[in-house]
């Protein structure tokens, strides 16, 4: 068959053209990009490459402690323990890999769908979209500093990088991949086992699901966030909030808003479920929450705390988006203690909701406060092709957002 | 259940509690509490004055008068300096986002420096920083806490009288080593003193009343309660696991020496608030905590119990956690003085001393499981629920004077080179690389300009100018301390990739 159609340039055109409509987008293309992919030997800004290839990270909250080392405290205290240890193959290869379509059953959907770096690695939207224009249940969650979660995805369900990569790829509603499926279409990508061999070198079989995991665990590891105006202020430059931002961190710290009991600096989660009581979207029945993975109804409606930093970013907010922007994020906890709750339905609050009548200049201040927060400082190059050579929608669809 | 069969119920729970009772009428075992064996306590302590360490040098002094700003004088204050505030009355919230600074309420023939929060203001003192001192302030009328630490080491918050003020008086979190002493709090809606996640604390000599919860220690560890005064409230005074919370036990807790008495003010706590769930009436409350000695305490006259020890499954309103340990373990109770307590108890009191035919006044209940716990002396009180408790193997805590740190609590110790590595990849790596331009010019670049001269790149990333016209101007580094600054501009002048 190759034979036959290099004798032949009419037949081999008209090929190349069914097998991109069949297959994927470009065979060709990926063939002919296999020298152009080399992974970075050097670390992403942040980390110090040690002696053994390993990326070992470096910030300035090193310079502190914090009690029981939970990482939770005020503005000099540490954070918690983190993720790192990963060589720079391994996160460059993550990063080619969270780009990829390839990834997804229909090859339409990358990582970068839902978390898109120019929307602060969440994807804009109420509910994410996953395989075929299916709506899920719940809002993207921010991926910066995700190198310190112990505990992940709104439901508090994952306790892993890896645990929390795996599920979207094999989620029927998300990539809707299955492991067999995945590994053939990796493999069918003339760049990646020579990518993976580089990446894994130690590995007799480089392109495996675990080593396809362990890579994007270390590219979400690389996102860090802490040069914010907030850090700068925490770490003793005393001008480096504005007044209505310094006027916002102590409305945000105080015990009327109560805002730092749970999105406790210096990470701004303290990572434990909370039932805060929020409204779902209309026609929506309750989201129960953690209750399922805790199998207690007294978590129902109980969300893991999410970190505020680059929260600016990431409208619209809550589980399920249902508030468009930061303002009214903020206004939800002076409403009542209760107050979108359901008559009849019977939620066992979180304690610190309570009934703290802010004002509204407070709520603005809060915002100001929320904005100081952010930081990209640590952008990661988006790739301009990925190996698979298939069409990077995030990349389009940030661009069409944009417009 | 109607009042008629509750009698007739009653009649025969005391007369079979009479025909058992009376089939085992031994001598009780009486253990002298007079020397004898000491608690060696969970933490090795050590013999130390004060949380705070002395100033090897006195700092300056800024005074503060009627009219001028607190905050203002926190501002101009460096660490290791003192501010005094004149008496007179200030409205405004305080925050020290800095070390070792001494705010200190001067009292002049009883009139004392005032905190007024007019009804409006949030919070009356913030702070954040290791090494602060709070001392001798009036403090009223704000909606949130009196004073309250997020995550300072080395506290001490003395002499201060908070009254009708928010949601806590004292409110340390997130520190280790802290002395609260001396305080007069009143009229609080949540915990008068409260110490939340926190380790290695002492709380004395204080008098707390009309609050709903005197002193409350909450998943905090090393703490020591003694000779305080609790008086009026709803519960006198509590050591909790609170499930839900990032920092998930309390242990090592010894409560001594305190008057706990009349604690049976109706709770006035916020609606889902965790106190508002104590019931009127409670002297002492354990709530899952472990290791919790309670010793030398006069309990008297708080109408639901005199010490109530439960589980979290006794408290239906709080949160599910399953890296909480729901059972209060290792209960210790020493010699105590209890009179008059129980005598108006709750339903679920009243439930619980069913089983075990006990009626009339209760000094000690325990609810739920609990393993390891002791008492001595127990034919002294009114108990129910401790049948398994052993008899303790000491009689005292003698041994033990504080939980306090000697020296306090060290900061963290960076070796200078390591500080370079750190600010230079943690923070100027953002923006500059080793080659080419990034955000700012690349690292070989600067190594040119300054080669030899990492003071001079210092000084620069303290105050930079703008350099370059078709570059943004570089944010003043300034927050870094100037060894950290010379680190990393030694640190950026020798790196090679």
């Amino acid at each position: 068959m190759t034979k036959y159609l290099i004798n032949n340039k009419a037949n081999r055109n008209a090929f190349s053209c069914i097998f991109a409509t069949l297959i994927a987008m470009s065979f060709t293309l990926a063939q002919s990009a296999e020298s152009t992919f080399a992974l970075a030997d050097k670390c992403p800004p942040s980390f110090a490459l040690d002696n053994n290839n390993q990326c070992q990270l470096r910030n300035l909250y090193q310079l502190y402690d914090s009690l029981q080392d939970r990482g939770l405290g005020g503005l000099k205290t540490a954070l918690p323990k983190h993720r790192d240890g990963f060589s720079p193959q391994q996160i460059d290869l993550g990063r080619l890999l969270f780009f990829d379509p390839v990834l997804s059953a229909d090859k339409n959907l990358s990582c970068a769908n839902c978390h898109n770096p120019t929307l602060g690695f969440s994807d804009g939207m109420d509910r994410s979209v996953g395989a075929r224009g299916q709506v899920s249940q719940r809002s993207s969650p921010t991926l910066w500093n995700s190198a310190f979660l112990s505990v992940f995805l709104w439901d508090a369900r994952a306790h892993s990088l890896e645990e929390q990569a795996i599920g979207p790829l094999f989620s029927d509603k998300e990539m809707a991949n299955t492991p067999e499926q995945l590994l053939s279409n990796l493999n069918q990508v003339a760049a990646y086992p020579k990518l993976f061999e580089q990446a894994f070198p130690a590995s007799k079989d480089a392109l495996t699901i675990d080593n396809t995991v362990t890579a994007l665990s270390a590219f979400q590891s690389s996102l860090i966030s802490l040069n914010s105006a907030y850090d700068r202020y925490a770490h003793g430059d005393a001008k480096a909030l504005s007044s209505h931002e310094l006027e916002g961190l102590n409305v945000f710290r105080s015990f009327v808003a109560r805002c730092s009991q749970c999105h406790t600096p210096p990470l701004f989660t303290n990572q434990q479920v909370a039932v805060i009581g929020t409204p779902e979207p209309a026609g929506l029945p309750r989201d129960v929450g953690a209750a399922e993975t805790f199998n207690a109804k007294r978590l129902t409606g109980g969300f893991k705390v999410p970190t505020l930093r680059n929260i600016a970013r990431t409208a619209p907010y809550m589980h399920s988006g249902r508030f468009a922007t930061l303002r009214e994020a903020a206004e939800f906890y002076t409403k009542g203690r209760g107050h979108a709750v359901p008559e009849g339905e019977e939620l066992l609050l979180h304690w610190h909701i309570s009934d703290p009548k802010l004002t509204d200049t407070e709520l603005d201040r809060l915002v100001d406060f929320m904005g100081a927060l952010s930081d990209e400082s640590f952008m990661p190059k988006t790739p301009n092709q990925v190996p698979s050579g298939l069409l990077n929608t995030s990349t389009s669809l940030a661009a069409a957002l944009e417009k | 259940m109607n009042n008629k069969y509750k009698v007739v119920l009653a009649i025969i729970i005391f007369a079979g509690g009479w025909i058992f009772g009376s089939s085992n009428n031994e001598a009780p075992v009486i253990t002298s509490s007079v020397g004898g064996a000491s608690y060696e306590g969970g933490f090795e302590s050590e013999v130390t004055v004060g949380a705070v360490p002395h100033r090897s040098a006195a700092g300056s002094i800024h005074i503060v008068s009627p009219g001028d700003s607190i905050q203002a004088a926190v501002e101009a204050a460096q660490p290791g300096d003192t501010i005094q505030v004149m008496p007179g009355t200030y409205s405004e919230t305080v925050y020290i986002d800095k070390d070792d600074i001494h705010l200190v309420g001067v009292i002049q023939n009883g009139a004392r420096a005032t905190l007024d929060g007019l009804g409006k203001l949030n919070d009356a003192i913030l702070y954040s920083g290791n090494n602060i001192i709070i001392e001798n302030f009036r403090i009223t009328q704000y909606k949130g806490n009196g004073i309250m630490g997020q995550a300072g080491n080395n506290f001490e918050i003395r002499n201060n009288v908070i009254v009708d003020t928010g949601i806590y008086g004292i409110f340390p979190q997130l520190g280790t080593n802290g002395l609260v002493e001396h305080n007069v709090v009143s009229g609080i809606e949540d915990a008068a003193i409260y110490i939340g996640m926190s380790d290695n604390i002492h709380v004395a000599y204080n008098e707390v009343f009309d609050s709903v919860a005197g002193i409350e220690i909450e998943n905090s560890r090393h703490a020591i309660v003694e000779y305080n005064n609790a008086h009026h409230n709803t519960g006198g005074i509590l050591a909790f696991v609170t499930p839900g919370l990032p920092i998930k036990t309390t242990e090592d807790v010894i409560i001594r020496n305190n008057f706990v008495s009349d604690n049976n003010t109706p709770n006035f706590g916020a609606p889902g608030s965790i106190v508002s769930g104590i019931p009127a009436g409670t002297g002492i409350l354990v709530m899952a905590a472990d290791d919790v000695i309670i010793e030398g305490n006069i309990i008297t006259n708080n109408k639901t119990a005199g010490i109530i020890i439960n589980d979290h499954s006794f408290a239906p309103t709080i949160t599910m956690d399953v890296q909480s340990d729901p059972n209060a373990d290792r209960t210790m109770i020493l010699d105590n003085v209890m009179l008059n307590n129980g005598y108006d108890t709750i339903p679920e009191v009243v439930a619980v001393a069913l089983t075990e035919l006990h009626i009339g006044l209760v000094d000690i209940v325990h609810v739920g499981p609990s393993n390891g716990s002791c008492i001595i002396n127990r034919h002294r009180y009114r108990t129910v629920g401790i049948g398994d408790y052993s008899e303790c193997g000491f009689t005292n805590t003698d041994s033990i004077d504080s939980y306090l740190l000697a020296g306090g609590a060290q900061p963290r110790v960076i070796a200078s080179s390591e500080r370079g590595e750190i600010a230079y990849l943690g923070v100027c790596a953002g923006c500059h690389s080793y080659t080419g331009r990034l955000i700012g010019p690349s690292v070989q670049v600067i190594q040119a300009m300054y080669a030899g001269n990492p003071q001079g790149l210092a000084t620069y990333i303290n105050a930079p100018i703008k350099k370059r016209e078709n570059f943004p101007e570089m944010p003043a580094q300034n927050y870094l301390d100037p060894e950290t600054q010379l680190a990393v501009a030694k640190y950026m002048l020798q790196v090679n990739n």
